[in-house]
C-alpha cells in the first residue's frame, strides 16, 4: 500500500474538468477511436452516443483506465491521468452487465470501494448510498437474488458511494426492459442533480442520450460527428449521419442552384427548395437537403405560391393514436415519412395511393454536406437506420 | 359478458386434472432414469461396504488362520488404530502436503490458462490431461527412473548438497512428489473451470474501485474461484491420503508406509489380516468423511475474506 500511496495521491486528488486530448486507440490493424478532443465540464451530464462498434465503449475505458490510448492523453483538470493505472483514478464505472461481486453481500458490493480506500466508516456510507437508490432494504442478500434492476442501482451506489470526480455509465440501461429503462432515466437524473457529479454515459439509444445529457457527443467509426445539446443537434445536424442517427430525417441528394440573400436555393428531386444560409455547409455545391418529418404538413390541394412543395404517393398511412405517420413516395423514388399530429377527426382522411403535396417552413429546413462516394439510395431515414443498426 | 364468462368459467376445472397427470408422469420417467444408477449403487456399493463392515467385525478362528466366524469383535478397530496409528497420520499428513503442493501448482497454471494464454489456451488444457492416456502405474515407475539415485535430479541436487539423506526415491519426498504429481490434473482443471467462468468485468470492477493487483486478486478473483479450489482440494486429498501405489513403488518399506500399504499387506500377505484389513478401511472412511466435512462446513459456503 505505502509503496504507492504518493503517487496515487496525486491521481485520486485530481480535481476539475474532463479533458480527452487527441486520444487514439488502436488495436492491431483496427482503430477504435482516431483522435478525440473533449472537455466535459465538472458536474455536467454528458452523453457519448453512437451505434455499436463506434469507440464510444473504448473511449469510456480509456478514461476508467482499463485501456491506455495509443496516443493522447486523458486528464481531470490540470492532473494528467494518462497511464496510471484504474485503481489510482477518481474515477468509477458502472458497468454494462453491473459486474457485482457475486460473492459478497449488497453491503460489501457498495463498501468494497470505501474499503480499499481505507475509509473507516464503509459499512455506514454504503448503507446510505443504497438508501440513495432505494435498496438500503436488500443490504443484506447477495446479488444473484436480485432482479436485473435492482442490481443495476445496486451498481450505481457502488459507484456513487466513491464520490468520484467522474462517473462512468457503460449502457447501464441496456439490460432493463422499457418500461423500468424509462423510470431508471428519470432516477439517474435525479441522483445526478442530487449528487452533482460528472456523468460520462454511453448509449446506443438516441432518445435516452437526449432525454437525460445536458451535451451529446455523436460518435461514428472512432470519431465524433457533432457536440452540442439535444435539441441543438436534433434542430442542426451537422453530417448525414448525425441527422439520421439522432432521430428521422427526410433527406434528398441535392445541389445548390444558388444563393438568394440569406437563403441557399437547392434543387432536388425535380423541385427546388431554399434553406437558410446558415443551416447550409459554407461552400458546397454537393449537398443532402434534410426536413425532419413532423416539420413536414400534408395538403390535399395544391394552394400555390410555395415554392417548398413536393407532389409525391401516398404508401401506407399508420395511425398510432397522438399522430399518423404517413410513408409517402417523393418523384425521386425514395420514401419520405410524414408524422402529423391528430388535431381533429378528418371526414376524408388521407389512403394510401392518393396524390398529395408536402409544403414545410423552409426555416426549419437544412443540409448537410454530401460526398461523392456517400451511398445514395439510402437517403430515407428507415433505410439509413437500419444500416446503423446492422 | 355472460357469454363470454361462461367457456372461460368451463375451462377452468376442465384444466384441473392434468397437472397430477403429467406430475405422475414425470415421476415414471425420472424412476425409470435413476433405475440404472440406483442398481449399480446397490450391487458395488452398498452391497461390499455392508459386506466390508461384517468383516471387520468379524473373529477369526483360534488355531485355524484364514478360517473367521461371524461376531461383533470391536477388537480389530482397537487393533487397527493401537498399532497402526502412525499410518494413518502418515497417510493424512502426505494426503494434506500434495494436496497444498498440487494447489499451489494448479492454481498459477489455471490462472495463466484462464487468463494470459489466449491461444494457447487449448495446448496447455491437452497437456494438462494428456498424461492420462497412459497408465498411472507406468507414471508412477517413470517417476522412479526420475528420482533414481544416479539421475539428473537427485545427483544435481547432490552436488549442490541440497539432498541430507543422499537419495529421494525411498523417502517421504519421492512419495509426496508422486502424490503430487498424479493427482495434479484433478486440482487443476475444477480450478481452471471457476476461474474461466469467473466474468472479466467483475475483477475489472475490482480495479476500478481503488483494489490494486493484489487486493484485487485476494478480495475477488480467488474468492469467486474458491468453489473450484474446493473441489480440486477434495478431488486431491481423499485420493491421495487413501492412495498405496505411490508409496509402494516410491517410498521404502519401513519409513513411508502408508494406511493403504497396510490395507494392501494386511489383506494379501498377512495370513487371517481380512478383520483388520478391512477396519483399518472402514477408519480411514470414517476420518476422511469427518475431515471433509469439517472442511466444507468451513469453505463451502462462506467466502475466504
Amino acid at each position: 500500500m505505502g509503496l504507492f500511496s504518493s503517487s496515487k495521491g496525486a491521481f485520486r486528488g485530481a480535481k476539475g474538468d474532463l479533458v480527452l486530448d487527441g486520444v487514439r486507440k488502436t488495436f492491431g490493424d483496427f482503430t477504435a477511436v482516431d483522435g478525440i478532443d473533449l472537455t466535459i465540464p465538472r458536474g455536467s451530464f454528458f452523453a457519448l452516443l453512437g451505434p455499436s462498434g463506434c469507440g464510444k465503449t473504448t473511449t469510456l475505458r480509456m478514461i476508467a483506465g482499463l485501456e491506455q490510448p495509443t496516443e493522447g492523453r486523458v486528464m481531470i483538470g490540470q492532473t494528467d491521468l494518462t497511464g496510471s493505472r484504474p485503481y489510482e483514478r477518481p474515477v468509477n464505472t458502472v458497468f454494462q452487465s453491473y459486474a457485482l461481486f457475486p460473492h459478497l453481500s449488497i453491503r460489501d458490493n457498495v463498501a468494497f470501494g470505501p474499503k480499499r480506500r481505507g475509509v473507516s466508516d464503509a459499512a455506514a456510507q454504503a448503507d446510505s448510498a443504497l438508501e440513495l437508490v432505494q435498496m438500503g432494504h436488500l443490504a443484506g442478500r447477495k446479488p444473484a437474488q436480485l432482479s436485473g434492476g435492482q442490481q443495476q442501482r445496486v451498481a450505481l451506489a457502488r459507484a456513487i458511494v466513491n464520490n468520484p470526480e467522474v462517473l462512468l455509465l457503460d449502457e447501464p440501461l441496456g439490460a432493463l426492459d422499457l418500461k423500468l429503462r424509462r423510470e431508471m432515466q428519470v432516477e439517474l437524473k435525479r441522483i445526478q442533480d442530487d449528487v452533482g457529479l460528472t456523468f460520462v454515459h454511453v448509449t446506443h439509444d438516441q432518445e435516452e442520450a437526449m432525454t437525460m445529457a445536458d451535451t451529446v457527443a455523436v460518435m461514428n467509426q472512432g470519431q465524433i460527428e457533432q457536440i452540442g445539446p439535444p435539441e441543438a443537434l436534433y434542430d442542426l445536424p451537422k453530417t448525414r449521419f448525425v441527422a439520421g442517427f439522432l432521430g428521422k430525417s427526410n433527406m434528398g441528394k441535392a445541389t445548390v442552384v444558388g444563393r438568394e440573400g440569406d437563403q441557399v436555393v437547392v434543387e432536388f428531386a425535380g423541385t427546388t427548395a431554399t434553406v437558410p444560409a446558415a443551416r447550409a455547409p459554407e461552400g458546397a455545391d454537393e449537398v443532402w437537403f434534410g426536413i425532419r418529418p413532423e416539420k413536414v404538413r400534408i395538403v390535399t390541394d395544391q394552394s400555390g405560391g410555395h415554392r417548398d412543395d413536393v407532389r409525391v404517393t401516398v404508401v401506407d398511412v399508420s395511425f398510432t393514436g397522438v399522430a399518423t405517420e404517413y410513408i409517402v413516395t417523393v418523384p425521386s423514388g425514395r420514401s419520405w415519412t410524414v408524422y402529423e399530429q391528430n388535431m381533429d377527426v378528418d371526414p376524408n382522411p388521407i389512403r394510401p395511393g392518393d396524390t398529395v403535396w408536402l409544403e414545410w417552413d423552409p426555416a426549419h429546413s437544412f443540409a448537410v454536406p454530401r460526398s461523392a462516394d456517400d451511398p445514395d439510395p439510402a437517403g430515407d431515414a428507415a433505410e439509413l437506420e437500419s444500416a446503423v443498426a446492422s | 359478458m355472460s357469454v363470454v364468462a361462461e367457456p372461460a368459467e368451463e375451462l377452468t376445472p376442465q384444466r384441473e386434472p392434468d397437472p397430477p397427470r403429467s406430475k405422475r408422469r414425470f415421476n415414471t420417467t425420472a424412476f425409470l432414469l435413476l433405475l440404472p444408477g440406483v442398481l449399480w449403487l446397490i450391487v458395488f456399493f452398498v452391497v461390499p461396504i455392508v459386506q466390508l463392515f461384517t468383516v471387520s467385525l468379524q473373529s477369526k478362528y483360534p488355531g485355524f488362520p484364514g478360517y473367521y466366524y461371524r461376531d461383533v469383535n470391536v477388537g480389530n478397530y482397537v487393533t487397527a488404530l493401537a498399532e497402526f496409528w502412525p499410518h494413518f497420520v502418515r497417510s493424512l499428513l502426505y494426503g494434506g502436503l500434495a494436496t497444498f503442493f498440487a494447489f499451489a501448482l494448479a492454481y498459477p497454471l489455471a490462472y495463466a490458462m484462464a487468463f494470459k494464454a489466449g491461444r494457447w489456451r487449448n495446448v496447455m488444457l491437452i497437456c494438462v490431461i494428456a498424461p492420462f492416456f497412459t497408465s498411472f502405474i507406468l507414471r508412477t515407475i517413470a517417476w522412479r527412473q526420475i528420482l533414481a539415485d544416479d539421475g539428473f535430479v537427485a545427483s544435481a541436487l547432490r552436488t549442490l548438497h541440497l539432498l541430507p539423506g543422499d537419495r529421494i526415491t525411498e523417502t517421504w519426498i519421492a512419495v509426496v512428489a508422486g502424490l503430487t504429481y498424479n493427482f495434479l490434473p484433478f486440482m487443476v482443471l475444477p480450478i481452471y473451470a471457476s476461474l474461466e467462468r469467473a466474468d472479466p468485468k467483475v475483477i475489472e470492477a475490482g480495479g476500478d474501485l481503488y483494489g490494486n493487483g493484489f487486493t484485487t486478486f485476494r478480495t475477488v478473483t480467488l474468492p469467486m474461484s474458491l468453489p473450484g479450489v474446493l473441489a480440486g482440494t477434495l478431488l486431491t486429498f481423499i485420493p491421495a491420503s487413501g492412495d498405496f501405489v505411490n508409496a509402494s513403488l516410491l517410498g521404502s518399506d519401513r519409513s513411508t508406509k502408508m494406511v493403504g500399504n497396510v490395507i494392501e499387506s494386511q489383506f494379501f500377505k498377512v495370513p487371517g489380516g481380512f478383520p483388520v484389513a478391512a477396519s483399518l478401511s472402514f477408519t480411514l472412511m470414517a476420518v476422511i468423511l469427518v475431515l471433509v466435512t469439517l472442511y466444507v462446513r468451513r469453505f463451502g459456503s462462506e467466502e475466504l475474506v
